[in-house]
C-alpha cells in the first residue's frame, strides 16, 4: 500500500501545463548559472491529482479523527479562522506598507495584546515571538536583561521543576543561563524544601509548568511564587498548557511575572508542520518594558469617541530586542483573533471548563483499568501508566500503536520522563461525550487484550499503510532527503512494502 | 535478586550508572535498570580521554528511542579510556551493560567518593521501589 513518490510516476515528455509563449523580450542569463540537469519530475496533471489525494488520504489528522496527544493541544481549530486570515486587507498586506495604510492589522494586533494580558492578568504583551521556544527565550532572555539592568550580575540560575516541558531547560542554556533541576513530591507538586533549599542570590528566577506535564495544578504555587519572589527572583510560568486555566485564573494576579501562550494551541491557530505559530509574551510591571518588540500601540489618541486612535509598531522601552523580521507571523494573530472575538468571555471560560472535564471523565473511567500515578483531580490532561502487573512485555508503545488499529491517534508517549511508561492524555473540549466514549472503549479492549492474547499488540498497528516501523533504525540511519529518481519499474509492490 | 541484574561485586549511583573500582581506576558503565528503562539505544556520546570529570556532573549522553539522558559522574576523576565501540554499535549496551558495553574508565582523584554509593542489594530495592 506505499504510494509512489511522485519520481516514481515521472517519464519523460510527460506535462501538465502549458507555459504561455514569452511576451516580454528574452533576456539571456549567465550560461554559468544556467543548470541542464534539474531532475524534476515529469507528470501528467491527473496523475499530480492522484498521487497528491492519495498521499492526503494516509493522513492522520483532527479532521479526520480523536486526537489526544498530550500537551499538545490537539483542539479543532475552526474554519472560520481560515476565511478570516485570507480576507484580502490582511492576506495581501505588504510588511512594508506604512503605518496609516496598515491601521486596520495594527488595530487587530492592539485588541489581541489585549485580550491576551486581560486573561493572563498581565500589563503588556508582545506577540513579536515566532513560537512556543522563541516565546520561552524571550521571557528568560527579559528576566536576564532586568538583573543584568540593576547592576546584579551573580543571578546566573534557573529553577526548573523536573515535570517542566523539555524545552524549559533548553531554553535556560540557550540564553546562557544554568537550569537547576528540582524534584517533585509525591503529590507530583515541586518539592518545596528542595525549592527553599535552592533559593539564594544566585538565582535569577525560575521556571515553572502550570498546569504541569503530569496534568496537575500546583497545590502550592503561591508558596513556590514566594519562594522565589523572596531570595530576589523572577517567575516564568511556561503558559503552554493555558488551555486548562483561562477564565478561571490569571497567572499575572498570582505573582508570575513573565510568560509564555501558544496561540497554536489554546487560540487554535493551525498547529504543527513546524510553523508558522505564534508565542506571544506577557509581563506584569516589573519585566513589561522588556519585552521583545516590536508592539502595536498606541501613538496618538483620538481626540473625540467617533475617531479610531492612531496605531503605530514601537519597541517597548527596554526591549531585548527583536526575535524575528517584521512583527510576528501576523496570520497567527487575525486566527487568534477571531477565535477570542467570536467566543467571548464567557466562551472563553467554557472552553477551560469542558477541556479539564472532558479530562477528568477519561481519567474516572480508566482508573480501575490503568494505574494513575497520581489519582487527584486533573487539569486538562493526565497520565497513566502503559504497563500490567504481571505482564512484562507489554509497554506503552505497544498499547500506542494498538490505538492506531482502533482509528485513534495515540497519546504522547513515554513523557513526562518521571512516569514510568507514560501516556500522557490530553482530550481537548472540542470532542463530544461520545468520541470521548469510544477512546475508553478502545483503551479497556486493548488492556483485556494485552492479558488475552498480547501478541495482538506487540505487532500493531495492521491496519495502517505499514505496520509497526523500525525505530532503532530510523533514529541510526539518518537518511533525511530523497536521493536520486527510484527505477520504479523494478521494485514490485511486494519488495517495498517490507521496507 | 530483583527483577533487574546487578552484579554483586559494583557500586551504583541513583542515577543509574555503575561502577568497578580497581586500585585508583574505576570502570564505569550504566545498570540494566537503565537500559531496560531507557529501551533501544541508539546513541552514545563519550567524553574525551584525559578529560576531568566531577562526581554528579554530566559526562556524556545516551540517547534511546524513548529519551536522551545524561550519563552522571558518580566519582570525580580523569578519564582514561573510553569504549568507541559504542559509537558504531551503541546497542551493546542493551545486551550486555555490565561487560562488552563498559562506557569510561577513569582514574579516581579520591577513592572514597564511593563509599556513598549503594551496594547491589540496596539498588535492587531502590530500583523495586520506582
Amino acid at each position: 500500500m506505499t504510494e509512489p513518490t511522485i519520481y516514481d510516476i515521472s517519464a519523460p515528455g510527460r506535462r501538465g501545463v502549458l507555459l504561455p509563449d514569452v511576451d516580454v523580450p528574452e533576456t539571456s542569463l549567465p550560461t554559468e548559472l544556467l543548470r541542464t540537469e534539474l531532475n524534476l519530475p515529469e507528470v501528467g496533471e491527473l496523475q499530480v491529482i492522484r498521487h497528491f489525494v492519495n498521499l492526503s488520504k494516509k493522513n492522520y489528522s483532527i479532521d479526520s479523527g480523536f486526537y489526544p496527544l498530550g500537551s499538545c493541544t490537539m483542539k479543532y481549530n475552526p474554519k472560520i479562522n481560515e476565511d478570516m486570515a485570507r480576507l484580502p486587507g490582511f492576506a495581501q498586506l505588504h510588511p512594508l506598507t506604512d503605518e496609516e495604510g496598515s491601521q486596520g492589522a495594527l488595530a487587530l494586533m492592539y485588541q489581541l495584546q489585549e485580550w491576551l494580558a486581560e486573561i493572563s492578568g498581565f500589563k503588556a504583551v508582545s506577540l513579536a515571538p515566532a513560537a512556543g521556544a522563541q516565546g520561552e527565550l524571550a521571557g528568560i532572555l527579559m528576566i536576564r536583561k532586568y538583573h543584568l539592568d540593576r547592576g546584579d550580575r551573580k543571578r546566573t540560575k534557573i529553577l526548573v521543576p523536573n515535570s517542566a516541558h523539555g524545552t524549559n531547560p533548553a531554553t535556560v542554556s540557550m540564553a546562557g543561563l544554568q537550569a537547576v533541576e528540582l524534584p517533585s513530591d509525591e503529590n507530583g507538586d515541586v518539592d518545596l524544601k528542595a525549592l527553599q533549599a535552592a533559593c539564594d542570590d544566585t538565582v535569577a528566577g525560575m521556571m515553572i509548568t502550570v498546569p504541569s506535564t503530569l496534568g496537575l495544578f500546583e497545590s502550592q504555587i503561591l508558596d513556590v511564587i514566594q519562594a522565589v519572589h523572596d531570595c530576589g527572583g523572577l517567575m516564568y510560568m511556561d503558559g503552554a498548557n493555558m488551555n486548562a486555566l483561562m477564565g478561571v485564573v490569571k497567572p499575572g494576579e498570582l505573582g508570575f511575572d513573565v510568560m509564555h501562550y501558544n496561540l497554536h494551541k489554546t487560540f487554535s491557530t493551525p498547529h504543527g508542520g513546524g510553523g508558522p505559530g505564534c508565542g506571544a509574551v506577557g509581563a506584569g510591571e516589573k519585566l513589561k518594558d522588556y519585552l521583545p518588540g516590536p508592539t502595536s500601540q498606541i501613538v496618538e489618541a483620538p481626540t473625540d469617541d467617533e475617531e479610531a486612535p492612531l496605531y503605530g509598531l514601537r519597541a517597548p522601552e527596554k526591549t531585548i530586542g527583536q526575535l524575528k523580521a517584521f512583527q510576528g507571523n501576523f496570520g497567527m494573530h487575525v486566527r487568534a483573533y477571531t477565535y477570542i472575538r467570536i467566543h467571548g468571555d464567557q466562551g472563553i471560560k467554557d472552553i477551560s471548563r469542558h477541556a479539564v472535564l472532558n479530562a477528568n471523565y477519561i481519567r474516572a473511567r480508566l482508573k480501575d483499568t490503568y494505574k494513575i500515578p497520581y489519582p487527584r483531580i486533573c487539569a486538562h490532561e493526565f497520565v497513566l501508566e502503559g504497563h500490567f502487573e504481571g505482564i512484562d512485555d507489554i509497554h506503552a508503545l505497544d498499547i500506542s500503536k494498538r490505538l492506531m488499529d482502533y482509528g485513534i491517534h495515540p497519546p504522547t508517549n513515554y513523557f513526562p520522563l518521571i512516569v514510568p511508561e507514560a501516556l500522557l492524555i490530553e482530550p481537548t473540549e472540542t470532542e463530544a461525550k461520545a468520541t470521548l466514549d469510544e477512546f475508553i472503549d478502545a483503551m479497556k479492549k486493548i488492556a483485556q487484550e494485552a492479558h488475552e492474547n498480547p501478541e495482538l499488540l506487540k505487532t500493531a498497528p495492521h491496519v495502517t499503510p505499514v505496520s509497526r516501523l523500525d525505530e532503532v533504525r530510523a533514529a541510526k540511519q539518518l537518511v533525511l532527503c530523497c536521493g536520486p529518481a527510484l527505477p520504479s519499474l523494478s521494485v514490485t509492490a511486494g519488495e517495498r512494502s517490507g521496507d | 535478586m530483583g527483577k533487574w541484574n546487578t552484579p554483586a561485586d559494583l557500586k551504583y549511583a541513583k542515577t543509574d550508572e555503575w561502577i568497578r573500582i580497581e586500585g585508583d581506576t574505576a570502570t564505569i558503565g550504566i545498570s540494566d535498570y537503565a537500559q531496560d528503562s531507557l529501551n533501544d539505544i541508539v546513541f552514545v556520546e563519550l567524553p574525551e580521554v584525559g578529560a576531568k570529570i566531577a562526581k554528579g556532573e554530566a559526562f556524556g549522553v545516551v540517547e534511546s528511542v524513548k529519551a536522551a539522558s545524561d550519563l552522571s559522574a558518580p566519582v570525580s576523576g580523569t578519564v582514561t579510556g573510553i569504549n568507541s565501540e559504542l559509537e558504531d554499535t551503541p546497542e551493546l549496551i542493551n545486551g550486555d551493560p555490565y561487560g562488552k558495553a563498559w562506557i569510561i574508565k577513569v582514574k579516581l582523584d579520591n577513592a572514597s567518593e564511593a563509599d556513598s554509593l549503594m551496594d547491589s542489594a540496596a539498588y535492587d530495592t531502590y530500583c523495586e521501589n520506582r
